[in-house]
Formats: structure tokens, C-alpha cells, sequence
């Protein structure tokens, strides 16, 4: 019984093993990459434009008032990292109807590193916006017995936002394997279109999240006062 | 009773027990958070698509602790370490 892309192994030479994870990975990166620039090359502002600028230009224009309507004043500085993470995902378990395909999602090591790399681009957003001085003072707030506390739950919303993701990806992929051995044909159908629902619902969820955790790190905390106005 | 028995029979009762306790917390959770979010539509539909925002990342994080016991459940049938270390001394014997 497979419990994560990791185990499909499609070539290995000594110690170098390409799993089902690697594979996968990059060639939805390798799709999103190369499909965008296709997409990109030929950019037109006027009234006819191609369906799939129209089809980017939704997507993109949805990403920015999500990220603006969680509290992110400037969405063009975040939606590079925001925005990767749910088209990352969301593709991830769309191309789950793809036959053969694992989701890479589904292994907890793709799961931890972009949970990592929320982990990182926290602080990151953080001190650009605030400072140094002024984005550890968060920590101590608001009062200095608090700064394990704020160190622990900054580490376990990671780890939180980690296996949250991988435990939903391998459910949906372990259930329609374990179903497609009892009852081959209707009901592994209704399940995979559940597994298409809470795939994109987490993607979702995780690229919220990431906005929650970015613009609780990014919020001026002492609105600096309005200068007089000349009259 | 031997040591292998005893290490199946506790891993495959841990396995279930822990599913299934662990799912009634995140359910009953998961009722009132979409109760009161459905009440709060009722009272204010202008603030829709932020409500329905909030009720899912919040059901997100309920889930998750639903998806811990079942992470837990699934190590305990199909990665169980003490079922592999036993079973490598009995193959080694």
C-alpha cells in the first residue's frame, strides 16, 4: 500500500533517486512555467484578447482581492509568493484526474518545505515592512512572558499548515485506492470528485493562511499621527 | 501471548479507537461553527463573502485536528515502526 509519491521510484542510480515526488513536482512546475510565458508573449490592453489572457487575467485579478480583502495594503508585493503557492497546489490536485498521476502534495516533504518557505517569507514580509527592531518587537507583545509563546505557536502554525495539507492530499488518494478494491465502479467516482473539492478548498486554505500569518507580521502597530493640515 | 501479537493487536485497536475518537471533536466542532455562521448571514447578507471566508479557513483549522488522528491512525496500520522492528527480528531469527 503506497503512502506517498515518494515511494514510486522511476529511475535510481546509486544514490540518486528520481521518485514520484520529483517527477510530478516538476512537471507541474514545468506546465505552470512554460504555459504562463506562452500565454505572456503576446499581451494585448485593447478589447479582443485571446480566452487564455482572459482566463490568467481572472485568476490573477481573484488572487489580488483575496489578498487585499484579508488586510495586505499593497497585493502587488505579495502576490508573487501567494499567488505560487495556490496555483502550486490548486493544479496539484486538479491534475489529480490525470490517470497515473499522485498528487506531490500527497508526501509530507513537499508539504514541510512549502511550509517552510511560509516559515521564512513571514519574517521576510515582516522586516521589510517594519524593520528589524520593529518585527522582533513583536514578539513581546504584549507583554515580554510572551515571547516563548509567540516563538511556539510561530512554529506550530508550520507544522500545522504542513500536515494539514499532506494529511488531506494522501486521505484523498488512500481512500480512492482502497475503494477502487471493494466497489470498482460508481463510488471511487464520487469519491475522487470530493478528493477534487477539498483539494482545491485546501489550497485555498493554505494560501489564506500564508496571507493571515503575512499581514499579522506586516499590520503598522502604532498608527503614526496625521500631520496638521496647512491652511 | 507472544510479542508480535501483542504488538498487532495493539497497533490495530490503537488504530481505530483513535479515528474514531478523534473525529467526534472536529464534527461536533465543525456543526457550530457552520450553525452560527449560518445565523450570521441570516442577520447580515451584505457581509457575505467575508463570513464564508472566515467560516472556511476556520473549518480548515478544525480539520485539522481530525486529519492528526487519522495521519496517527494510518502510521499505526501502514508505517508502524514496531511492527517493522519486530517483524525484522523474527525474519532475522
Amino acid at each position: 500500500m503506497r503512502l506517498s509519491p515518494d515511494e514510486m521510484i522511476f529511475w535510481q542510480h546509486g544514490l540518486f533517486k528520481l521518485n514520484g515526488t520529483i517527477v510530478f513536482t516538476w512537471a507541474l512546475m514545468f506546465v505552470l512555467a512554460v504555459g504562463s510565458k506562452l500565454i505572456t508573449l503576446k499581451l494585448s490592453t485593447g478589447l479582443e484578447r485571446s480566452r487564455w489572457q482572459s482566463l490568467l487575467e481572472i485568476v490573477v485579478t481573484g488572487i489580488e482581492k483575496q489578498i487585499e480583502d484579508v488586510g495586505l495594503r499593497h497585493p502587488e508585493k505579495y502576490i508573487g509568493f501567494l499567488g505560487t503557492l495556490f496555483l502550486f497546489v490548486a493544479l496539484a490536485s486538479l491534475c489529480t484526474i490525470i490517470p497515473g498521476f499522485e498528487p506531490p502534495t500527497g508526501s509530507l516533504s513537499t508539504t514541510a518545505a512549502l511550509a517552510l518557505c511560509v516559515l521564512v517569507a513571514v519574517p521576510f514580509f515582516g522586516i521589510e515592512e517594519q524593520g528589524l527592531a520593529g518585527y522582533l518587537k513583536s514578539y513581546v507583545e504584549p507583554t515580554v512572558i510572551m515571547l516563548p509563546f509567540n516563538i511556539i505557536s510561530e512554529l506550530s502554525r508550520t507544522l500545522a499548515l504542513a500536515v494539514r495539507l499532506f494529511g488531506n492530499m494522501m486521505s484523498g488518494t488512500m481512500i480512492l485506492a482502497i475503494l477502487l478494491t471493494i466497489t470498482p465502479f460508481i463510488f471511487p467516482i464520487a469519491m475522487s470528485v470530493l478528493g477534487l473539492l477539498t483539494g482545491m478548498v485546501q489550497a485555498y486554505i493554505f494560501s489564506i493562511l500564508a496571507a493571515v500569518y503575512i499581514a499579522s507580521a506586516t499590520r503598522v502597530r502604532n498608527p503614526k499621527p496625521e500631520p496638521a493640515a496647512k491652511l | 501471548m507472544d510479542s508480535i501479537t501483542l504488538i498487532a493487536m495493539a497497533s490495530i485497536v490503537t488504530a481505530g479507537l483513535t479515528i474514531a475518537l478523534g473525529s467526534i471533536g472536529p464534527a461536533l466542532g465543525e456543526g457550530r461553527a457552520v450553525a452560527t455562521a449560518l445565523s450570521s448571514l441570516a442577520q447580515q447578507p451584505d457581509s457575505a463573502t467575508t463570513i464564508t471566508r472566515t467560516l472556511f479557513v476556520g473549518l480548515a483549522m478544525i480539520e485539522s485536528i481530525a486529519i492528526y488522528c487519522f495521519v496517527v491512525s494510518m502510521i499505526l496500520i501502514f508505517a508502524n515502526p514496531f511492527w517493522n522492528h519486530i517483524i525484522a527480528q523474527a525474519a532475522g531469527k
